[in-house]
């Protein structure tokens, strides 16, 4: 979950308004659901932060808290499935905070009819993610919908972790003048996702990226404390994640066109579909805002972590007041790098 | 990206724009309309106006399928889709164009009509045999370069037997929405709008050839440089419309060479040929009722017209009176000129169509080069 803090020029119709699906899509119409609906309505300070977690004193530090839901279609796709999907995701958004994340918990709405062959491949792959990144699915629940009232299976995990002493990182701590950096090639998730859409029928050796990424974040704030920002740009990709970021920083941002890591084959795939890859979503790659002074050191140490090889710094914020996300482009001009209008790509995560 | 990154090398493109610089004459101005909003949308997409001499501007054209399209046939796309048994189908962009009362394809899916994106036209062919109970109408639209697909379409449900399929013809003419902008009063008599010269159609043209623009440019003293979507392709397009108007010369010229032949697609040309007739006239979103600019299904293949299936409504339904997309169409004004802009109207909450798809004028100075405006709208 997250919330930019931003005003739109309407309210959203809550009288006689539907839901659709540009509100689950990662862009504005998303933001304003959560801002105007959910933290209004729950009102409270953690939340308000607007972050992918929560994070709370408790005796002995910081906790943080996270939970996400996973809807992919089709929940098999090259380089995962909704179960390691479902893992990823939840540690990743715990992580983001700093945080060493501790356990999970999961739940499952299956639709009636599902198979227990396909049930049995998810939770394998998830219990395999799980032991992998050293974190226990603690706890679950299950729920079987009629069929036709679900489409196969949805998934919730929600994560706990623990922030190390000194570690305060959150959206909202970009400054101007700090250096954005991120881990590795844009987009590679969404394509792959993409690619097994039976109307599409294209085939790319694409595979999506999905990973922990707590060992990468621990290596980085290892190196430098005074990180400010992670977050990882899921939905909506890296265009509305660094967009969240500056209006809950309060920033502006400009980015090179030409330093963005992008592969040749997300590149092609994009060009043919008619996708921006700023704006396709990744599941195992993050961003990161750190003071000028610290880019270099948090550029060793991410690329020297397996799931970082290809980092790379990206660009600097500032202090526009209108907290523009812009781009140099390749051939020499400016342009806006704005939030998803819309949705691009639906149910990739 | 073979074939693709050399038409969007960075230091070719300062090459260019140095000498666009050096070749556009400092004691006068060039106003270039690109008809497409494909080429709108590479302009500002790779910031080209930051590298176009100050005296060279833009001129933001009516190509833009998805904006041209009157409120009335978005009306009716919505009424169709809520006649017994049908699933509408048509292009993504569509959804979100709204229709009169802040109805839109994407709100009424929402309410429940029975509403999907395609990406081709064959899949609504396929939708219409796997669901042989339902009754499918593909909202068809865009310029001469979507017609062929809606054509082939056509033809394989017939190939099929396919008595369930049928098309809700909207498709478009280029070279008379050219001609209504040139024959329009504000660049005619009075010079309201000056307009040097035109980046012509790229994909467009693919089908119809150079051919058909020659007129104009003879008729209407105005060049003409057919051009690609890249950002290179734009740049050399404007150095030749820049060198044309320094010699006095109106020729039609092609850079888009590597697939723009003078006759075009003459297969494509005979397919469409054989199933559509023009309309005496049809309704522009900017332009009015424009002569002889939009196709209809002929009478030979009326089983799949969801015109004469249905009695659609043929409605014309009234802009909303602030929004100024017939100007920003027609090259009048520019999307800042609307008190709309950017206050209600966004590409989350688009009141007029120039803000729905991404090559709408509006969409693409709000999502790309806002951030020029000296009181740009807090992000």
């Amino acid at each position: 979950m997250t919330l930019p803090r931003r005003s739109h020029p309407r309210p959203l119709d809550l009288n006689s308004g539907r839901v659709d699906l540009t509100h689950g899509g990662g862009g504005r119409a998303m933001a304003q659901l959560v801002e105007e609906l959910f933290v209004a309505a729950f009102d409270n300070e953690i939340l308000s932060q607007g972050n992918d977690q929560g994070a709370f004193s408790v005796p002995g530090g910081r906790m943080v808290m996270s939970t996400d839901g996973y809807v992919i279609s089709p929940l098999f796709f090259p380089g995962g499935d909704i179960g390691s999907l479902s893992v990823h995701g939840t540690i990743n958004d715990v992580a983001m905070a700093g945080a060493v994340p501790i356990g999970l918990s999961a739940g499952f709405i299956i639709e009636e009819g599902f198979p227990l062959a396909d049930l049995a491949r998810i939770v394998t792959s998830m219990a395999a993610a799980a032991k992998a990144a050293g974190v226990p699915v603690m706890t679950g629940d299950t729920k079987v919908v009629e069929k036709g009232k679900g489409d196969g299976v949805f998934i919730t995990t929600a994560g706990i972790g623990m922030v190390p002493a000194g570690i305060d990182i959150s959206g909202d701590k970009a400054r101007p003048d700090d250096v954005i950096l991120v881990s590795g090639s844009m987009g590679d998730h969404g394509i792959a996702v993409m690619s097994q859409r039976e109307s599409l029928g294209f085939e790319t050796a694409i595979l999506s990226d999905s990973a922990a990424l707590h060992t990468l974040v621990a290596a980085m704030i290892a190196a430098a404390p005074g990180i400010r920002v992670l977050r990882d740009p899921t939905r909506g990709g890296l265009a509305a994640t660094l967009n969240e970021i500056a209006s809950q920083s309060a920033v502006g941002m400009v980015i090179s066109e030409t330093a963005v890591p992008l592969k040749p084959q997300v590149l092609g795939a994009c060009e043919l579909l008619g996708l921006d890859p700023l704006y396709v979503a990744n599941e195992g790659k993050l961003i990161c805002i750190c003071p000028p002074e610290d880019a270099e050191t948090v550029l060793a140490a991410m690329r020297a972590h397996p799931l970082g090889g290809d980092a790379a710094i990206i660009g600097q914020c500032d202090a526009d007041p209108h907290h523009f996300v812009r781009m140099k482009t390749a051939m020499g001009g400016t342009r806006i790098v704005d939030w998803l209008a819309g949705e691009q790509l639906p149910r990739i995560c | 990206m073979k074939y693709i990154d050399e038409y969007r090398d960075g230091e070719l493109a300062r090459q260019l724009a140095a000498s666009i610089g050096q070749e556009a004459d400092s004691a006068r101005t060039y106003h270039l309309m690109e008809f497409c909003g494909g080429h709108t949308h590479a302009i500002s997409r790779y910031g080209l106006e930051d590298i176009l001499p100050a005296n060279v501007h833009m001129v933001h054209g009516p190509g833009c399928p998805v904006c041209v399209l009157p409120v009335g046939r978005i009306d009716a796309a919505i009424w169709l889709a809520g006649q017994a048994d049908v699933i509408l189908c048509t292009y993504g962009d569509m959804l979100r164009v709204p229709g009169s009362k802040r109805l839109s394809l994407l709100k009424a899916k929402a309410e429940g009509r029975d509403i999907r994106m395609v990406y081709s036209t064959l899949d609504a062919v396929k939708l219409a045999q796997a669901n042989p109970a339902r009754r499918v109408v593909f909202f068809a639209i865009g310029f001469e370069t979507t017609t062929p697909p809606t054509a082939v379409a056509i033809k394989q449900a017939q190939a099929l037997g396919l008595t369930n399929f049928f098309v809700f013809c909207n498709h478009v003419l280029t070279p008379s929405a050219i001609a209504q902008i040139l024959d329009s009063p504000e660049v005619r008599e009075l010079g309201t709008v000056k307009l040097d010269g035109f980046i012509g159609p790229a994909h467009v043209s693919t089908i119809i050839g150079s051919q058909p623009y020659e007129y104009f440019a003879e008729e209407y003293q105005r060049p003409v440089v057919i051009a690609g979507f890249e950002p290179l392709d734009v740049l050399q397009a404007v150095r030749m419309l820049v060198r044309q108007i320094n010699d006095g010369r109106f020729a039609v010229e092609n850079e888009f060479s590597r697939a723009v032949t003078r006759d075009g697609n003459a297969k494509a040309k005979s397919l469409v040929a054989d199933m559509f007739e023009l309309r005496k006239a049809f309704e522009w979103r900017g332009l009015g009722l424009v002569p002889y600019s939009a196709l209809r299904i002929k009478h030979a293949y009326a089983a799949f017209d969801a015109e004469r299936h249905w009695d659609v409504p043929q409605d014309s339904v009234a802009d909303n009176k602030a929004c100024e997309c017939g100007a920003i169409l027609r090259g009048v004004k520019k999307p800042i000129d609307c008190k709309l802009f950017g206050t209600i109207c966004t590409p989350e909450n688009p009141m007029g169509s120039c803000m729905v798809s991404a090559e709408g004028a509006c969409a693409a100075h709000w999502t790309y080069g806002r951030f020029r405006d000296t009181k740009a709208p807090t992000a």
